[in-house]
């Protein structure tokens, strides 16, 4: 079951991302409403994480586009935040805790521009609404998993936008932690912002989403979450029955055909 | 020690030239270095200092002078050449990226290498001279060398100065700078020139082979000392601004003498000594932590011996000998005298005539507090973990001397204020 939106915040349209020229992601269409709690649910390797990167335009996609506020990313970048898996920094480098949420604002300094008392402020905010303040002067290799997380999500918070993109933040967090993370979660949404968060637990999917999206290297569902949770389409999601999928990309690496025929419409979005 | 004294005089005009070029080109190589450690990048940076050479003998051999504009010029060119080799063999191939840096390296080097014997065979006039690539030499950083290097020095620091809060970023999660909206891709090629250009100016000082070392090590050995970037790069600055005026000392006393290898010797020992030193992370901070650690658990282990011998007998402040105390517990008499040497100097312990030893008021608080946060583990471990009431002992040996006030009002508040430990002690 896909449920298409009216006016979209987010409308990803036949987006199909490869690594490699191996598809991981098949024709995705898709659109999501503004001010909700959303959830991207699937199993590992099912490219929820590649889905966000590829609407950030962290990679080039092999056809298709999304738009945000029915504009091209470039035009509202500012509006949109993005909240990696925490693996993906090295938390050894030499920098505070309140280093890393300032940097939040770097993109509202723009270039050259040194953080002013005002973001300063925003900083600690954003640290105070997670639970961090005392952490501020803090090494961030000093920081446990969950609270590396949460200064992330300060990170983000500190940049105000109005869509949030989360990559698990929920992973490695104590449920004390998660129940914290998810009431922010609901006021921010209460206040108007939209935030799609991979989730992995579907236990707790249910309580916490308005929206949710199943993935599996296709998209499976898109809806309202009580009626997307449902048996049928979360075998659909997590069942074995996407072997062909897999196998065709195989095939297409190996013989190094591109994904599509025409590779260049397939570079118009590509930057 | 004479010619020391003569060199930080600085009455010879050319010493203080060859000596303020010479740090200045070691301060700003390590400041650009410090940004090639952390993007992880210090091999890349060996591989330009080799790739400079080719660029340097076909600029003298195409424009026949040793001009530094010209020079410079072609080591840029090839050094950058070789970055885009090996980013370009890493991302078509299947190539990774130690074996390309390693591929590229050589490669370039063996030209670099062929090119010089060519020319030092050719007999032009005005080749001699052209090796000190090759090692180094500071004492040949005069006239219009200096001014050119040293300007390309001041343009590597305004640079960063200017790109501080981007190089920052960038280095630390790219991703995210990319959503920010940062041309990402602009910066690290600015990075990358910059860590270019650094080799290119630092060659004059310490040569091709050994340039990675003024490169990367001052900024490893910084790390050392700090958790903040900013003061990582001033202390590497410093470092590297050392090593640079060590450099132009033994190019003034041993003029002979190329100065690449001293000054990677100088620069290694500070490095070592950073490890050795460095207060948070050094070595012998933390030998000097574990030997604190060692103490205060012998101490508190001796006041609450003391106040358990206190318990039995119903009087705390009455003296105990030594063969008391090691009825009791088992410490090595030698131990266990400086052990009580150190409680007495501390104030907790008095040493009557008759050589028994007695807490004092603060002795016995403190040996209480052991005792207590000892019975309320072991509690907290037979309720919380269902751990069985004779297992806990050894633990509680431990815990005991790390929980802070805090964790212990969180224990006392989740166990109900307990009156007794599982072994039916009462918890003081
Ligand atoms: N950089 C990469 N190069 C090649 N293949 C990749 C790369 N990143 C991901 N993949 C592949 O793409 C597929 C989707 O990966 P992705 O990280 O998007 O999954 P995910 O749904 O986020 O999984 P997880 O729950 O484990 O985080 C996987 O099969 C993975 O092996
Ligand atoms: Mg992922």
């Amino acid at each position: 079951m896909i449920v298409q939106v009216k006016d979209p915040v987010i409308e990803v349209h036949d987006l199909t991302v490869s690594y490699d020229r191996k598809p991981v992601l098949w024709d995705i269409d898709l659109t999501l409403p503004g001010n909700s709690l959303i959830g991207i649910i699937g199993p590992n390797g099912a490219g929820k994480s590649t889905l966000i990167k590829a609407i950030m335009g962290l990679i080039p996609v092999s056809s298709g586009y999304a738009k945000i506020y029915d504009q091209e990313l470039k035009a509202v970048r500012q509006q949109v935040s993005y909240v990696p898996q925490r693996e993906s920094v090295d938390w050894d480098f030499p920098a505070s805790v309140y280093d890393v949420v300032l940097m939040g604002r770097y993109g509202k300094m723009g270039l050259f521009k040194r953080p002013v008392k005002a973001d300063k402020d925003a900083a600690m905010d954003a640290l105070t609404k997670v639970g961090m303040q005392a952490y501020a002067n803090r090494q961030i290799s000093q920081l446990s998993g969950g609270q590396q997380q949460r200064v992330f999500l300060a990170r983000a918070l500190a940049q105000d936008a109005d869509i949030y993109f989360m990559d698990e933040p929920f992973a490695g967090v104590d449920i004390a932690t998660e129940n914290a993370i998810i009431e922010l979660l609901r006021t921010m949404r209460d206040n108007g912002k939209t935030i799609i968060v991979v989730h992995h637990d579907l236990q707790s999917a249910v309580e916490y989403f308005d929206w949710t999206v199943l993935l599996n290297m296709r998209l499976v569902g898109s809806g309202p979450t009580a009626e997307v949770l449902n048996q049928e389409l979360l075998e659909k999601t997590y069942g074995g029955k996407l072997t062909v999928l897999t196998k065709v990309g195989e095939l297409l690496r190996k013989k190094e055909f591109p994904a599509r025929e025409n590779p260049a419409k397939a570079t118009k979005w590509k930057r | 020690m004479e010619t020391l004294t003569e060199f930080l005089s600085f009455s010879d005009a050319n010493v203080r030239f060859v000596t303020f070029g010479s740090v200045l080109l070691a301060a700003s190589s390590a400041v650009v270095g410090c940004f090639t450690l952390l993007r992880k990048r210090a091999l890349v940076g060996d591989a330009i200092a080799h790739a400079v050479l080719p660029g340097v003998c076909l600029a003298f051999i195409l424009s026949g002078t040793k001009n530094p504009v010209y020079l410079l010029i072609g080591a840029f060119i090839t050094g950058w050449l070789s970055v885009y080799c090996i980013d370009f063999i890493t991302s078509r191939t299947r190539i990774k990226e130690d074996a390309a840096i390693g591929l590229v390296l050589s490669v370039f080097f063996g030209f670099g290498i062929l090119l010089l014997t060519a020319i030092q065979h050719g007999g032009n006039a005005s080749q001699s001279g052209l090796d000190k690539f090759l090692f180094g030499k500071a004492a040949s950083l005069v006239g219009e060398d200096l001014i050119t290097f040293g300007s390309v020095a001041v343009i590597l620091l305004i640079t960063i100065l200017l790109f501080y809060k981007e190089f920052k970023l960038l280095c630390f999660d790219r991703a995210y700078a990319h959503t920010l909206g940062f041309p990402v891709k602009m910066l690290e090629l600015i990075l990358t020139t910059l860590t270019v250009l650094a080799v290119v100016v630092g060659i004059q000082a310490v040569g091709v082979v050994l340039m990675a070392a003024i490169l990367i090590t001052p900024a490893a050995a910084a790390r050392f000392w700090t958790d903040r970037l900013g003061v990582m790069i001033l202390i590497a600055a410093v470092i590297g601004a050392f090593s640079g005026f060590s450099g132009a000392f033994v190019s003034y006393v041993a003029p002979a003498m190329p100065t690449g290898p001293w000054i990677v010797m100088i620069v290694s020992v500070l490095a070592i000594g950073s490890f050795i030193l460095a207060p948070e992370k050094g070595w012998l901070g933390r030998m000097y932590r574990q030997k604190n650690n060692r103490e205060n658990i012998l101490d508190e282990n001796i006041l609450k011996l003391l106040y358990q011998l206190g318990e039995q007998n119903g009087s705390f402040f009455s003296g105990r000998s030594l063969a008391e105390m090691q009825e009791k517990r088992e410490i090595p008499s030698g131990r266990l005298m400086k052990g009580l040497k150190r409680l007495r100097s501390q104030g907790y312990l008095k040493r009557d005539p008759g050589n028994t030893w007695l807490l004092t008021p603060e002795g016995k608080t403190r040996g209480q507090r052991v005792v207590r946060l000892h019975r309320l583990w072991e509690l907290y471990l037979t309720q919380y973990l269902n751990i069985a009431a004779d297992h806990v002992h050894e633990d509680a040996e431990n815990i005991e001397h790390i929980l802070t006030p805090e964790l212990e009002a969180k224990i006392l508040e989740q166990l109900g204020y307990p009156e007794t430990d599982p072994h039916e002690s009462r918890i003081p």
